[in-house]
């Protein structure tokens, strides 16, 4: 596998030179692999939305640098829309942003900044507006009549119709319904899926990151408390639990079993696997 | 970038200015302002300046924070100073072209100068220890007798500190938006002023909509907790005049009254 983008040294201060002068993200460092799907996960306040404005250039970093395919991203400061490009960006309640009189010319206003136009541009709006399950008869329709959920799609595929290399979103599924949550999440994985590209989800729920995510990176006060794969984050269950974090409820079920003396895995995070170890113990008869 | 922008910040504190009743706030600037258009000789002026300066040694206002206020008006500043310099008759010092360098000229600029600076940092010390909130409140009472005249005074404040609360908020979301149409590619830099101007659509139209969802939120908001208008409301905290509002008044007097008479007097 190869690195995509190399966070290096990534420091940002804000309000340099007055009182209120902090640092949002402190000395950060990590990689993302091509193709992985990497969570992030932190309180509000740990630099999150600051750290994920770098990786498309719409901060600069106060000091340190972040790569794209082993490239300074800010090499060329007057090409970093093309970075943009590259790097999709699906903010917090992105459905506040739709400005267009229809679905179909807000879907198209990233592609058409690309420079894509007639049958391009019309294929890349009707795939992903299919792609986030959005029916045709949307797509001429105004985005301020549709639902929240339909808005906050409509609004998905905007960045999607750029088919960036690497989507980033932050929080995509925060507000809706358990419904309206998978059924985002499902299109998000339909898309790297379809396009083969890098996904980094910012989230607070530790159940969504732990079910999709290949590897999870927590930040806290401004730096990263741990990376890892879902197991080895999850296996640290106590030290998330004492930084403010929440566990995956199965974590959470495992670390119980184990306090009262079971021998279970204490890093187990989903319900399959949770399910197998208990069954197992079952069969070893240490408890009940 | 937008954040930066201060609107007469207020900064938050416990010195004796930060604690004046607002309204005595008010009327010692209106008498500062008053006193400072008097104010001719070099006498007065001084009197004028440590008056100030005390004022902020009072309210604890850095020098840094001071001369951040000045920032907007530096362009009038040094208009006024250049108008002053050449274009008043009197001795020439020295000419260059149609530029006269006058002795009057140079006292003029200097004057005026000097003024431009106090009135913009003596406000700016109103602004700075007292939040608008406190601010839009003693207007309202001040204003009060005008009620009689069916003038909504009560209405006007509450629009006023309304606007003023929404202020960092609607900058925030601005903000926020023109980064999430920056991460589709909009190009707010380049262009030339109606492809500027075009631009701006994108950002405009979800900020509009916004306001709007804003406005009706905080309009049932506040009818959830039964606001009704000015009428038989009453406050939770009711302005009062301590001692110490009326030693500032009296001594905010006692210095514009001496200037008046110094001025008249031809000091």
């Amino acid at each position: 596998m190869e690195p995509i983008i190399e966070v290096r040294h990534l420091t940002h201060t804000y309000s340099v030179g007055t009182p209120f002068q902090r640092d949002a993200v402190h000395d950060v460092s990590f990689t993302v692999e091509k193709g992985e799907f990497l969570g992030i996960i932190g309180h509000t306040g740990s630099g999150k939305s600051t750290l994920i404005q770098h990786l498309n250039g719409l901060l600069r970093p106060t000091s340190g640098e972040v790569l794209l395919s082993g490239r300074d991203i800010w090499a060329e400061p007057r090409k970093i829309r093309s970075v943009r490009f590259r790097v999709g960006l699906v903010f917090q309640y992105p459905e506040y942003q739709l400005f267009e009189e229809t679905v179909y010319k807000d879907i198209a206003f990233g592609p058409s900044n690309m420079g894509k136009t007639g049958a391009e541009l019309d294929a890349c709006v009707r795939e992903s507006a299919k792609l986030v399950g959005l029916g045709e008869e949307i797509l001429e329709k105004s985005p301020f009549e549709l639902s929240g959920g339909q808005k906050r799609r409509v609004a998905l595929a905007g960045v999607m119709a750029m088919r960036p290399e690497v989507l980033i979103l932050d929080e995509p599924t925060a507000g809706l319904d358990p419904a309206g949550r998978e059924n985002l999440m499902a299109n998000i994985r339909d898309y790297r899926e379809n396009s083969g590209s890098t996904i980094l989800l910012v989230s607070h729920s530790m159940d969504e990151v732990a079910r999709n995510a290949d590897r999870i990176l927590v930040l806290k006060s401004a730096g990263i408390l741990m990376q890892g794969t879902p197991r080895e984050v999850f296996a640290r269950g106590g030290e998330l639990l004492s930084a403010g974090l929440d566990v995956p409820q199965t974590t959470r079920i495992a670390m119980a079993l184990r306090r009262r003396g079971a021998a279970i895995d204490p890093a187990v995070y989903t319900v399959e696997d949770l399910s197998r170890e208990i069954l197992a113990l079952r069969g070893r008869d240490a408890i009940c | 970038m937008l954040k930066d922008i201060t609107l007469g910040q207020y900064f938050p504190g416990d010195t004796p200015a930060h604690k004046l009743d607002p309204r005595t706030k008010i009327l010692l600037v209106i008498l500062y302002i008053v006193a400072l258009f008097q104010a001719r000789s070099l006498l007065t002026y001084a009197i004028m300046t440590v008056t100030f300066v005390l004022c902020a040694r009072i309210s604890k206002v850095g020098a840094k924070a001071l001369l951040k206020g000045l920032k907007p008006v530096v362009i009038i500043v040094l208009f006024t100073g250049f108008l002053n310099l050449f274009f008043t008759p009197g001795e020439v010092i020295f000419q260059l072209g149609f530029l006269r360098l006058t002795d009057a000229g140079v006292y003029n600029a200097l004057r005026m100068v000097v003024r431009i600076m106090l009135l913009i940092t003596g406000t700016f010390l109103l602004t700075y220890t007292t939040s608008p909130i406190a601010l839009t409140d003693a207007l309202e009472r001040m204003l009060n007798p005008l009620k009689k005249v069916h003038v909504p005074v009560h209405e006007l404040a509450m629009v006023m500190s309304i606007a003023l609360r929404f202020i960092p908020t609607l900058i925030e979301e601005t903000d926020k938006i023109m980064s999430a149409q920056k991460a589709r590619g909009a190009d707010f830099e380049s262009g030339n002023l109606l492809q500027k101007a075009k631009a701006l659509v994108p950002v405009l139209v979800p900020l509009f909509v916004s306001s709007f969802r804003r406005a009706d939120e905080l309009a049932v908001a506040m009818e959830c907790r039964c606001y009704h208008g000015g009428e038989g409301r009453t406050r939770l905290h009711v302005l009062h005049f301590a001692g110490r509002d009326y030693l500032a008044l009296t001594l905010g007097c006692a210095i514009t009254a001496a200037v008046i008479i110094l001025a008249r007097l031809g000091f």
